[in-house]
C-alpha cells in the first residue's frame, strides 16, 4: 500500500526522472449543490504508477481530479499526497501537475515561455529554467521549437507542449484530463504510446482520467472504474475484463451481452452451472460468479462476443437466427436472436434476447438459422439479479 | 471581496439615483420638511413639463428611423455590392460615429446654421433664402446624421456574418430575389437590426447636445432638466431626473423585447454571399461618384470646422467666403496656458477614468463571472446600469449626492471639487469598458488560470502574466472608447464642471456665447483631431475591430 515518503514539495535538482510517490483517496465525499459526485472513495495509487480512472460520463472521474489538483475543495475525507494530507493546499503548493484536456497552454507566450512558464513562477536561475525547458523539449521530442508560437503547432505538439510545462517543475503527481480526446483518431493511437513512454520515462505518479476503454487499457497500469460516484472495481486491464466485480464492469469495458439465467448446481471455486431461460431445455452454460449465489438464484450472465462461437450447420447448442453482421476485417461481430424456447428454433417467429457472436474474418458472410455454442476456457460472469433486457 | 466591489459600484452608481429620486420626494434633502409628492404633482401638471416627455419620445423614434432609414441601405450597399473604392468610402462613412456629438453639433452650425456657410453661399448666388436651424427639425437632421452610423455598422457586421449558401438554397428552391430579400436576409438581420435600433434610441433618448445647442425653445427632457437646474428649481429637476430615468427603462425593457437575441443565429457560420459586381462601366462610374458625393456631404461639416477655424476673428462679415485665413486662433488657443488648460483637463480626466473603470471593470468581472449567483449578477448589472441611463441623470444624481456631507450614510462634498467631474467620467466609462472585458473574460478558458495555478503562480501573478495579457485586446477596445467617449464628453460636463475642471467641450460653448467662433471651432478641431488619434491608435490596437 501506501509508501512512507517525505519528499518535498518542491524537489530541486535537474534529472527528468522523479522518483514516484503515494496518493491516496480515503473515504472522499463531494456534492455539487444537491448532486452527490463522489459518495466517499477510497483509494491508493501506489508510487511511480500509472493509474487511469475510467467512468462513463458524470461517473465522477474529473472531478476526482480536480480535486486532487486542488481547483475544488472536498466535502469530507482526506487526500494525501506521500502521505501528507494536501486538501487545505491551494493548488500552486500541491507539487501537481497537470495536463488539461484543451492543454490550457498560454497562447500569448512562446512554446518555451510555456514550459518555462512555472519555472520562473519558483523564481529560479534563468540558466537552469533555461537547461530545463531544453530538457522538457527533448524529453517530448519539440526541440528547435522554442520560438514558436502556439497557434503556429498542430494538435499533437500542443499536447506535447502541455505535456513539458506540466513536467517542467517537477511535480509530485502528474494528471492527465483525457489527454487524448482532442486528437483525432489517427493521431490519437501513434500519441498514446508517446505519451506512456514519456511518462514511464520520469517515473513520475501518474493519474489519468478518460472516458475510453482502450486509451484507459492502453495507458493505465491499473484501472479504477467508477460508476455514479463510487469506484466499482480497481485492478489491472485483464482483470477488469475477464474477471469484472459487477454487471456494469462487464457492460461498460469491452463488449458483452446479458441473458438471463438460474443458477442450476454450484461447483469447488467460483464455478457454477446456469441455465439460460429462454432456452431452458438446452444444454446449461459453465460459468463463474460470486460464491454467494445459491443454486434456483435468477442471475444475469455476462458473455462476451469471443467467448462463443456460432455454427449454421445445426448440433447443440442455442438455436436463433442470424439479425445482423458488423464486418471489422479481422473479426465478424454477428447479432444473433436467439429464440424463446428451442421449440420455436427455425420457424422464424424467434423472440429471445440478442446476444452477440465475434467470429474470425474468414467466417464472415453467415446468414439465417443457427445454434450459438459456448467455448471452452474462458468461463462468463454471473451477476444476481432478473434482467430481461440483453446489452450486447 | 465581491462584497467590496459590489458596494462601491453600487455607492458610485445606484446610490446617486436613489437619492435623486428620494430628493424629487423631499427625502433627505438639505431643505428639511418631511416626505412630499408636491414636486411630482406639479410635474404631472405643467404642460412644459409633459411636452418636454412627450417630445424625448416622438423626437428618439423619429431619430431612429432616420438613422435606420440613410444607414441600413448604406450597409447593404456596401457589404454587398463590390464598387470602386469601396474599404475607404465604406470607412468614411462611419467616421461620425468617432467623433464627439458636440463637435458634430457645431459643425452643423456653422455649415448650415442661418448665417452659415451654406447660407451665405446661396445668397451670394443671388437666392433670397433665409433659414433657421433650431427646433425639432434641426435636432433630428443632426441625429441623423450622426446615428446613422450605428445601423450601418450593424447591418454591415450583421450581413457580414450570413451564410451565402442559405441564399443560394432559398435560389434553388425558385425565389425571387425580392422574395430572398425579405424572407432571408432581412429576417436574419434583425438581431442587427434590433440592436441599432436599441442603441440609436437610448442614445437620442439622453442626447443632450443637439437639443441644447439647436433647441431653442424646444425643450426634451435632458435639456428641461438642466434648464430647472440653472432656474433654481432643484427639486422639479429631480422630479425630471426621475422621470427620465425611468423613461430610459421602460424603453430599454421594451426594446430587449424585440431584439430576438441569439436565437435566430445558425449554429453554422459558413462565408457570406458573393460581393454583386456592377457590370457595366458606366454604372461602376457612377456608383463611384454617388459614393465620393456621399462622403463629400458627410465630412464636410468637419471641413467647415477646420475651415472656421482658420478665420480670425472680426475678418469675416458679408462675404460669403471667409476673405482672410490663418492659424491666429491656434496661435491664441496655444499661447495662453489658460487656454490650453481645457485641453489638459479633459485629457488628464478622460484617462484617469478610463484607468479607473478598466481596473474596476477587471475587478468586477473577474469576481462577476467567478463567483457567480447573486453578487455576481449584481456586479454585473451595477457595470451596465449607466448605459441604460442619460448621462444628464447621472450627472443630476451625482450633483444631489455628492452635495452634502454626511459620510454616515456615504455622502461627501464632492460638487464643486476637482473629483466630482472625473468620479462622474468613470461611472459613464463603467459600462464602456465593462461590456469589453465581460466580454473578453467570458471568451478566456478558466483552465488557463488553472493551469497558472497548478504550475505554481499565485493570484497575483496569474492576473498580470496570464489574464491581463490575454484580455488586452478587450480592454483597448472598452478603455478607448471610453477614453474617446469621455474627452468629448458635454452632456455631464455642462452640470458638474468648475472652473479649474472645464473641459475643452464646456470652453467651446463659452466661446461660442461670447461670439468667439473662431476660437470654439479650434476647440473643436482639436477635439476632432485627439479623438481621431485616439480612434486611430484604438482601432490599430483592437485589431480593427469596432
Amino acid at each position: 500500500m501506501a509508501r512512507a515518503e517525505n519528499e518535498p514539495a518542491r524537489p530541486t535538482g535537474c534529472q527528468v526522472t522523479a522518483s514516484g510517490v503515494s496518493v491516496r483517496f480515503d473515504d472522499v465525499f463531494k456534492a455539487f449543490d444537491d448532486t452527490v459526485v463522489l459518495a466517499g472513495v477510497s483509494l491508493t495509487v501506489e508510487p511511480g504508477e500509472i493509474f487511469a480512472l475510467l467512468g462513463p460520463s458524470g461517473s465522477g472521474k474529473t472531478t476526482m481530479l480536480r480535486l486532487l489538483a486542488g481547483f475544488e475543495q472536498l466535502d469530507r475525507g482526506r487526500l494525501l499526497i506521500a502521505d501528507e494530507a494536501v486538501e487545505h493546499l491551494p493548488p500552486a503548493r500541491r507539487g501537481v501537475g497537470m495536463l488539461f484536456q484543451s492543454y490550457a497552454l498560454f497562447p500569448h507566450l512562446s512554446v518555451a515561455e510555456n514550459v518555462a512558464f512555472g519555472l520562473k513562477v519558483r523564481g529560479g536561475a534563468q540558466g537552469e529554467a533555461n537547461a530545463r525547458v531544453a530538457e522538457m523539449l527533448e524529453l517530448v521530442r519539440l526541440s528547435g521549437f522554442e520560438q514558436r508560437r502556439i497557434a503556429e503547432l498542430s494538435g499533437g505538439q500542443q499536447q506535447r507542449v502541455a505535456l513539458a510545462r506540466a513536467l517542467a517543475p517537477r511535480p509530485r503527481v502528474l494528471l492527465l484530463d483525457e489527454p487524448l480526446s482532442n486528437l483525432d483518431p489517427a493521431l490519437r493511437e501513434e500519441t498514446r504510446a508517446d505519451l506512456r513512454r514519456t511518462v514511464k520515462q520520469t517515473g513520475i505518479t501518474t493519474v489519468l482520467v478518460t472516458h475510453e476503454q482502450e486509451e484507459a487499457f492502453e495507458l493505465g497500469e491499473r484501472i479504477g472504474l467508477l460508476n455514479e460516484g463510487g469506484l466499482e472495481q480497481v485492478g489491472g486491464p485483464a482483470e477488469l475484463y475477464r474477471d469484472p466485480a459487477s454487471r456494469f464492469v462487464a457492460t461498460f469495458v469491452g463488449r458483452c451481452s446479458v441473458l438471463p439465467g438460474v443458477v442450476l448446481e454450484r461447483h469447488g471455486g467460483d464455478e457454477l452451472t446456469v441455465r439460460l431461460e429462454s432456452q431452458p431445455h438446452a444444454e446449461p452454460w459453465l460459468c463463474r460468479g460470486d460464491s454467494g449465489l445459491r443454486a434456483g438464484e435468477q442471475v444475469d450472465v455476462c458473455v462476451r462476443p469471443e467467448a462463443l462461437e456460432l455454427s449454421t450447420d445445426g448440433g447443440s447448442g442455442l438455436a436463433g437466427r442470424i439479425e445482423a453482421e458488423r464486418f471489422t476485417g479481422s473479426n465478424s461481430f454477428y447479432t444473433v436472436r436467439l429464440a424463446s424456447t428451442r421449440s420455436d428454433a427455425g420457424d422464424g417467429s424467434a423472440a429471445g434476447p440478442a446476444i452477440e457472436v465475434a467470429m474470425p474474418g474468414s467466417a464472415a458472410g453467415m446468414n439465417g438459422a443457427c445454434v450459438v455454442r459456448q467455448l471452452p476456457g474462458e468461463p462468463p460472469s454471473v451477476f444476481a439479479g432478473a434482467s430481461t433486457e440483453s446489452d450486447p | 471581496m465581491p462584497w467590496l466591489v459590489l458596494a462601491f459600484l453600487v455607492w458610485l452608481v445606484g446610490y446617486p439615483l436613489l437619492v435623486v429620486a428620494a430628493e424629487a420626494f423631499g427625502i433627505g434633502s438639505p431643505g428639511g420638511g418631511g416626505p412630499t409628492t408636491e414636486a411630482f404633482r406639479s410635474f404631472f401638471t405643467r404642460a412644459d413639463e409633459w411636452n418636454a416627455m412627450w417630445r424625448t419620445l416622438w423626437i428618439s423614434v423619429l431619430s431612429t428611423l432616420a438613422a435606420a432609414a440613410i444607414g441600413v441601405p448604406l450597409g447593404f450597399l456596401f457589404e454587398r455590392n463590390e464598387i470602386p473604392g469601396r474599404r475607404l468610402l465604406g470607412a468614411l462613412v462611419a467616421l461620425p460615429v468617432a467623433l464627439p456629438p458636440l463637435v458634430g453639433v457645431i459643425a452643423f452650425l456653422f455649415l448650415y446654421g442661418e448665417s452659415g456657410l451654406a447660407a451665405r453661399g446661396l445668397q451670394t448666388l443671388g437666392l433670397d433664402v433665409s433659414w433657421r436651424l433650431t427646433g425639432a427639425w434641426a435636432i433630428l437632421l443632426v441625429h441623423a446624421y450622426s446615428m446613422y452610423v450605428y445601423f450601418y455598422l450593424f447591418t454591415r457586421a450583421g450581413l457580414s456574418g450570413q451564410d451565402g449558401a442559405a441564399i443560394e438554397a432559398a435560389q434553388s428552391l425558385g425565389a425571387s430575389r425580392r422574395q430572398i430579400l425579405f424572407r432571408v436576409t432581412l429576417p436574419r438581420l434583425r438581431p442587427a437590426l434590433a440592436g441599432a435600433t436599441l442603441l440609436t434610441f437610448m442614445t437620442s433618448l439622453g442626447s443632450f447636445s443637439a437639443p441644447y445647442i439647436f433647441g431653442g425653445g424646444f425643450r426634451v427632457m435632458t435639456t428641461q432638466i438642466v434648464a430647472s437646474k440653472l432656474n433654481g428649481e432643484l427639486r422639479m429637476a429631480y422630479v425630471e431626473t426621475t422621470m427620465l430615468a425611468l423613461l430610459a427603462f421602460a424603453s430599454l425593457l421594451l426594446l430587449r423585447r424585440i431584439d430576438p437575441g441569439l436565437d435566430l443565429a445558425s449554429g453554422a457560420r459558413g462565408t457570406p454571399p458573393a460581393r454583386r459586381r456592377l457590370r457595366s462601366r458606366g454604372a461602376r462610374v457612377a456608383a463611384a461618384a454617388g459614393g465620393w458625393v456621399l462622403a463629400g456631404v458627410l465630412l464636410l461639416p468637419h471641413a467647415t470646422l477646420i475651415l472656421m477655424s482658420l478665420v480670425p476673428p472680426n475678418t469675416w462679415t458679408v462675404e460669403a467666403f471667409p476673405p482672410v485665413l490663418g492659424l491666429v486662433n491656434y496661435g491664441e488657443l496655444l499661447s495662453s496656458t489658460e487656454r490650453l488648460r481645457p485641453a489638459l483637463n479633459s485629457i488628464w480626466m478622460a484617462a484617469a477614468a478610463t484607468l479607473a473603470a478598466v481596473v474596476v471593470g477587471v475587478m468586477a468581472a473577474r469576481l462577476s463571472l467567478r463567483r457567480g449567483g447573486l453578487p455576481g449578477r449584481a456586479l454585473e448589472a451595477m457595470m451596465t446600469l449607466p448605459w441604460a441611463i442619460p448621462g444628464t441623470v447621472f450627472a443630476l444624481a451625482l450633483a444631489a449626492a455628492m452635495s452634502v456631507n454626511a459620510p454616515w450614510v456615504g455622502r461627501f462634498v464632492l460638487v464643486g471639487t476637482l473629483w466630482i467631474l472625473p468620479l462622474a467620467y468613470l461611472v459613464r466609462s463603467l459600462p464602456l469598458t465593462g461590456r469589453s472585458i465581460f466580454a473578453g473574460l467570458r471568451q478566456l478558458d478558466p483552465r488557463l488560470e488553472e493551469a497558472a495555478a497548478s504550475l505554481g503562480a499565485g493570484p497575483l501573478r496569474t492576473v498580470l502574466r496570464i489574464v491581463l495579457p490575454l484580455l488586452r485586446p478587450a480592454v483597448i477596445a472598452g478603455a478607448g472608447l471610453a477614453f474617446i467617449t469621455m474627452l468629448g464628453d458635454f452632456v455631464t460636463s455642462i452640470v458638474l464642471y468648475t472652473y479649474d475642471t472645464r473641459p475643452i467641450s464646456i470652453e467651446i460653448q463659452s466661446s461660442l456665447r461670447i461670439q468667439e467662433t473662431g476660437i470654439a471651432a479650434a476647440y473643436g478641431v482639436l477635439l476632432m483631431l485627439l479623438s481621431a488619434a485616439a480612434f486611430i491608435a484604438w482601432d490599430d490596437r483592437a485589431g480593427g475591430r469596432l
